[in-house]
């Protein structure tokens, strides 16, 4: 296993990891009830991704629970908050889209990747199209509804960029898939009744984001709160 | 599907009440339109929303657990657990909308405090092991509920049942496992696995109900086929299952006066503080308005989303014609 | 849309599952959506988290007409004396076979 392999299943990992554990924080507490068990099935299809993905890469517990925020390697888009139902909806519209053209190119090389990438595809075509169902109920709502999902799509929109940056050692040309990538969410903005933001798609930091460890100040409130009970027993099993 | 009562003239009542004792008398189901006494209506509608409400309220206590959970195995089991509880919440208001009430009238009954849920969800969660203790001992105590419930007379709330108790089965063998793992884990885990199991040992004997002398519902519910065993049999069922696991899994149960009857052929055990019960589901227990206000925030969080979905609805299905 | 529910705002749907190929749609529940849309999405992640179908079908509850118990009797009661419609009711001679 090469450490660039590594580096790229981590990265892969670590956004099904957070965006799973992010729409967990759900459970409980969606609109509807059906909703709630919507939003946990994504939710466990990504938790199921993370762990073979992590497991590529080293220990999966290990890995999930004793690195620090630095370490992490996830977009910073998965991470932010849930918000109100629009903006997870956003965000899932945005993710699930960049996912399944993503997984759709692993599944078709020859990576250790593509078995994986192959079951996963259907699930974030369901994932997608989940949020697509929501992206045109929210827009094209009432007028309540319009106001949020438009402010959730407009808040969001900076954090896709970092998207279709290049990860070392994943055997996809990220670059490339952009365009298709915009096509589709623009597509599902304008059937919803709504514009694509014009504002930047990335923030201006030198640092970098998500992919070279550097995240958004929740981000260290949520790995604090799953890691905080697997860190008080070390080396206990579970 | 909707259930449409069917008011017969005066003649006709007393061969309906005929009929409808002789499908019970031969424990057949019955059927939504069938003709039925007010009072089997109004006990099944209020025994079928105070499960779901329990499914519901249900999820709190073990979702509260869901973005601490130690390990992404134990994660995902959880997850899978508490969605499945919602699932079992719809299964039941579907049974109960057979019966010609609305689910937003039950959800409005339950967010008004009208309407009852277990009082075992009025527990906390104080530390990871009462995730466990719970799948052991209150998914243990529901089974053994809902079992015979399986075969109850109302064909939607038996068929709900067969459902809720096939997916059901998981739930109780992830908790002992989990409780096993602490049991058999470090010291601070083996403690933490004992302190759960001696605070959900008692309420989980309370959730068979009241003694049988003072159970007020219980014998027409049993003269219906709605219940099939008395609350103490199951409760005793439930006691004798549970030693011998305890054992297995190296923990103790809290009750010095818990010990084998050979003439009964069943364990005896102390007596249970209905006081506390009482209080509980009076609205005293640790936890009540925090779980009733949790449920009213994310349904009223959620009223501009259903909201939306309906006024979508309704555009599209006139564009459509 | 019917106005089930007091706030009227999502409908009842009957939901029908194929659990396998080769097999007819079987009534599985009833659930709330407030389109068809999301009622056949919301039937797949409620009726099939096991595995427990390859198709889904979902209706309306109000568009179900059914029989109701007044009818059974004139129903279903004259099927019964009619032994003739089964093959058991025939009587074949002992030794003759694929009959």
């Amino acid at each position: 296993m090469t450490r660039a392999f590594k580096n790229a299943a981590t990265a892969l990992g670590d956004d099904a990891l957070v965006l799973a554990q992010r729409l967990g924080e759900w459970s409980g507490n969606a609109p509807t009830l059906e909703e709630d068990v919507a939003l946990t099935n994504i939710g466990l299809d990504l938790l199921g991704q993370a762990r073979f993905l992590l497991s590529l890469a080293g220990d999966e517990d290990e890995l999930a629970y004793l690195r620090e925020e630095r370490e992490f390697r996830n977009v910073q888009l998965v991470e932010q908050p849930n918000g109100d139902f629009a903006h997870t909806i956003a965000r899932q519209l945005y993710f699930s889209c960049y996912q399944e053209l993503l997984y759709r190119e692993l599944a078709s090389g020859d990576s250790q990747t593509a078995g994986l990438a192959a079951k996963a595809v259907k699930e974030v075509a369901y994932h997608r199209d989940h949020a697509v169902q929501w992206t045109l109920r929210l827009g094209d709502g009432t007028a309540d509804s319009h106001e949020r999902m438009r402010r959730a799509v407009d808040a969001l929109w900076r954090f896709t960029g970092e998207l279709f940056a290049p990860v070392e050692g994943l055997d996809v040309d990220l670059p490339a898939l952009r365009g298709e990538w915009l096509a589709t969410v623009s597509q599902v903005l304008e059937r919803a009744t709504l514009t694509l933001p014009t504002g930047p798609d990335r923030t201006a930091w030198a640092a970098g984001a998500g992919r070279q460890g550097v995240h958004t100040e929740s981000f260290g409130r949520m790995l604090a709160e799953m890691q905080h009970l697997h860190r008080s027993h070390p080396g206990a099993t579970w | 599907m909707t259930a449409i009562q069917d008011t017969p003239g005066a003649a006709g009542a007393v061969g309906l009440q005929a009929a409808f004792d002789a499908a019970l008398a031969n424990d057949e189901r019955i059927e939504p339109r069938d003709w039925m006494p007010d009072k089997y209506r109004a006990t099944l509608i209020r025994q079928i929303a105070q499960h779901a409400h329990s499914e519901i309220i249900g999820m709190q206590p073990e979702a509260n657990w869901i973005t601490r959970a130690p390990s992404l195995r134990r994660k995902a089991i959880l997850m899978a657990k508490v969605q499945d509880e919602a699932g079992h919440g719809l299964y039941l208001y579907s049974a109960a909308e057979t019966l010609g009430v609305s689910r937003d009238e039950l959800l409005d009954k339950l967010h008004t405090g009208r309407q009852k849920y277990s009082s075992i969800f009025n527990y906390p969660t104080l530390t990871w092991a009462d995730v466990g203790a719970i799948g052991w001992l209150v998914d243990g105590a529901a089974i053994t509920n809902q079992v015979p419930l399986c075969r109850c007379s109302y064909g939607p709330y038996a068929r709900a049942m067969v459902r809720v108790c096939k997916e059901e089965s998981f739930h109780q063998r992830q908790g002992f496992e989990s409780l096993l793992a602490l049991s058999r884990g470090t010291e601070a885990q083996h403690a933490m696995a004992q302190d759960a199991v001696d605070r959900w040992w008692w309420p989980s004997l309370m959730m068979f109900g009241p003694p049988d002398a003072d159970s007020t519902h219980s014998a027409q519910s049993m003269a219906w086929n709605i219940k099939r065993h008395s609350n103490d049999e199951l409760r005793r069922r439930f006691v004798d299952i549970c030693v011998p696991q305890a054992e297995a899994l190296g923990l103790t149960l809290p009750d010095p006066d818990l010990r084998w009857n050979e003439e009964r052929g069943h364990y005896d055990f102390g007596a249970i503080d209905w006081d506390e019960f009482n209080e509980v589901l009076r609205g005293n227990g640790p936890c009540n308005e925090q779980r009733l206000a949790n449920r009213r925030r994310a349904h009223d969080e959620g009223a501009w989303v259903r909201e939306a979905a309906f006024a979508y609805a309704s555009k599209h299905m006139e564009a459509k014609g | 849309m019917s106005g089930q529910g007091m706030s009227g705002q999502d409908q009842l749907w009957e939901v029908f599952v194929r659990s396998r190929r080769g097999l007819s749609h079987t009534h599985a529940g009833s659930l709330h959506a407030p389109d068809a849309e999301m009622a056949l999405r919301n039937a797949r992640d409620l009726y099939t988290r096991r595995q427990e179908g390859v198709s889904i079908w979902v209706v309306p509850s109000s568009a179900v007409t059914a029989s109701s118990p007044d009818e059974k009797d004139p129903f279903f009661e004259p099927s019964a004396d009619k032994p003739y419609r089964h093959p058991t009711f025939y009587e074949v001679p002992e030794g003759v076979k694929n009959l």
